[in-house]
């Protein structure tokens, strides 16, 4: 007994085995990564072409426009979270491995964040710069996206659980998901239009920040439990 | 009648009213059809097995 | 004690006993509302700024209040059924989420009628109240579409519990979130911090309306509750039983 304790592998390297092991699927078929971003930068082109390109209404929706854009491209992104794995029965090893479940799930969180948060907010940056934004609000912009997204793929795995195996799960994801994100763009939108109007801005950070921290310590557990309740 | 006017609110506070009460007794009535269909479909189903032993 | 609550709510039981329940519920509620309703109208004494308008408090608020006591149902509802695996307790959610969605929307509606003449709008974005309302329904809503796109009941009542846990978290987030956006923007509120500071003329009808929408409630959810108890339980014994005595046990 005590040798097979000593053989398994520790809870940090089950986490990061999953992680990589996402990363490299990712690698491999690189539309993943790319379709949300081109989502992202599209829903942020047709904004000004549908209001008019007049430089103040750019300035003062901008902060919303690309966090409403941000929300849409993660969701968009989450539905294939455990759906093909879910497929090939590789969901099922999961379950049944002697790692804890909680931690094998945020790892599948932390990839998907790795695949579709963080290029979003690498690119933010440059769109940022189309609705004439200045230097010092885009790196706010970044603070809160870098944040936020963490918060959506956490929330997201939760819904993304839940939903794994339903028919309808794509239209059921975005219902279920939205209302629950509702308190992330609001944090995070308003705070870059905070910083965009000179004021102060902290308490948004410090929030989101806060949210992370409750996120990252409850989400896996729920994410779980869905996992088991769907794959009953 | 001037107490029914709610000094010229009265369009807005009787329609208020006016629908908790339609929202009330829809709720009630929805849950009283459901559940004697609910209680029919059994009774179907059950006498129907019942009829075949 | 845990064997008097067992059989308590055991199906039959509970099937029976929320049929004597429903009237005791719904009369005293329905006469608390009728005196609510009489007193609230004719004998509290105008606002000093809304006039006459302010009395659509006495529908807003209770349903307002209904609408949130709903969801505790539904979550509370769900983490007994997950941690001591009582059926009745799930079925507690699916009965709950109907009505909460229910006297949300009459909360949103009631709202929006008071705004109107208030503000000159139907809709106020900057009310925080009126917004964590329509997030509330939208809540509703997920749970209510996660619970029918799920065949299997067992499997349906888990994974909904597991949403509306998660979901009475977000409620009390949304809540702050929305204060705090609200005062970005200089939200207009209905009222302002009344409660106690109101006089009693106005007070009571108002705590009248409460307590009777909660027993009126009670008595909804007892209603459909006991649909639910059915429906679920087609396959027993005892429902055969039930079905099968001449008269029935409707």
């Amino acid at each position: 007994m005590s040798d097979s304790s000593q053989q398994q592998p520790g809870i940090l390297a089950g986490l990061l085995a999953v992680t990589r092991r996402d990363l490299l699927l990712a690698w491999k078929r690189p539309g993943d990564v790319l379709n949300p971003l081109f989502f992202f930068a599209m829903v942020c082109t047709l904004f000004p072409l549908a209001v008019g390109p007049s430089p103040e209404q750019l300035t003062v929706s901008g902060p919303g426009v690309l966090w409403v854009a941000a929300l849409l491209a993660t969701l968009l992104s989450l539905n294939a979270l455990f759906m093909g794995d879910h497929e090939d029965g590789s969901l099922d090893q999961l379950l049944v491995s002697p790692q804890p479940l909680p931690v094998l799930a945020l790892g599948k969180t932390l990839s998907h964040w790795l695949i579709s948060g963080f290029p979003l907010v690498l690119i933010s940056p440059l769109l940022a710069m189309t609705y004439r934004m200045s230097t010092d609000v885009m790196g706010v912009l970044m603070l809160t996206l870098l944040l936020g997204t963490i918060c959506l793929s956490l929330l997201g795995s939760i819904g993304a659980a839940l939903t794994v195996g339903l028919h309808r799960g794509t239209a059921l994801l975005s219902l279920l998901i939205l209302p629950l994100a509702m308190p992330v763009l609001l944090l995070g939108a308003n705070t870059v239009s905070l910083a965009a109007g000179n004021e102060v801005y902290a308490t948004g950070i410090w929030a989101l920040g806060a949210y992370v921290i409750a996120a990252l310590s409850l989400a896996p557990f729920a994410t779980a439990a869905a996992l088991r309740i769907s794959n009953e | 009648m001037d107490a029914l006017a709610m000094g010229n609110y009265g369009a807005y506070v009787w329609s208020c009213f006016a629908l908790t009460l339609i929202v009330i007794v829809f709720s009630d009535w929805r849950a009283r059809v459901r559940h004697n269909q609910v209680y029919r479909d059994i009774e179907v189903r059950i006498k129907a097995l019942e009829e075949q032993e | 004690m845990w064997k008097f609550f067992h059989q308590w709510a055991s199906p039959p039981h509970f099937y029976r006993l929320a049929k004597v329940l429903i009237p005791w519920l719904a009369v005293p509620g329905l006469l608390l509302i009728a005196y609510g309703t009489y007193a609230g109208l004719f004998l509290a004494s105008p606002d000093y700024q809304q006039g006459d308008a302010f009395r659509i408090i006495y529908v807003h608020v209770p349903s307002a209040y209904l609408s949130m006591m709903a969801y505790v149902f539904m979550a509370v509802g769900g983490g007994i059924g997950l941690i001591w695996r009582l059926k009745l307790a799930h079925a507690v959610g699916a009965a709950a989420a109907p009505l909460g969605a229910a006297f949300t929307f009459l909360a949103l509606l009631t709202g929006s009628i008071w705004g109107r003449p208030m503000w000159g709008t139907w809709w106020e974005w900057g009310d925080p109240r009126l917004t964590s309302e329509l997030i509330l329904l939208f809540l509703y809503f997920g749970y209510m579409a996660l619970r029918s796109s799920i065949d299997d009941t067992a499997k349906a009542d888990k994974a909904s519990a597991v949403l509306a846990l998660v979901g009475v978290i977000n409620v009390v987030i949304v809540h702050f979130s929305v204060v705090w956006w609200s005062s970005l923007h200089q939200g207009q509120t209905l009222f302002k911090k009344g409660g106690p500071g109101m006089d009693a003329d106005m007070l009571y009808p108002l705590l009248a309306m409460i307590l009777g929408f909660t027993f009126v409630f009670g008595a909804l959810l007892a209603r459909r509750l006991r649909t639910e108890v059915l429906y679920r339980e087609r396959r027993t014994r005892w429902v055969r039983e039930l079905v099968l005595t001449p008269g029935g046990g409707r």
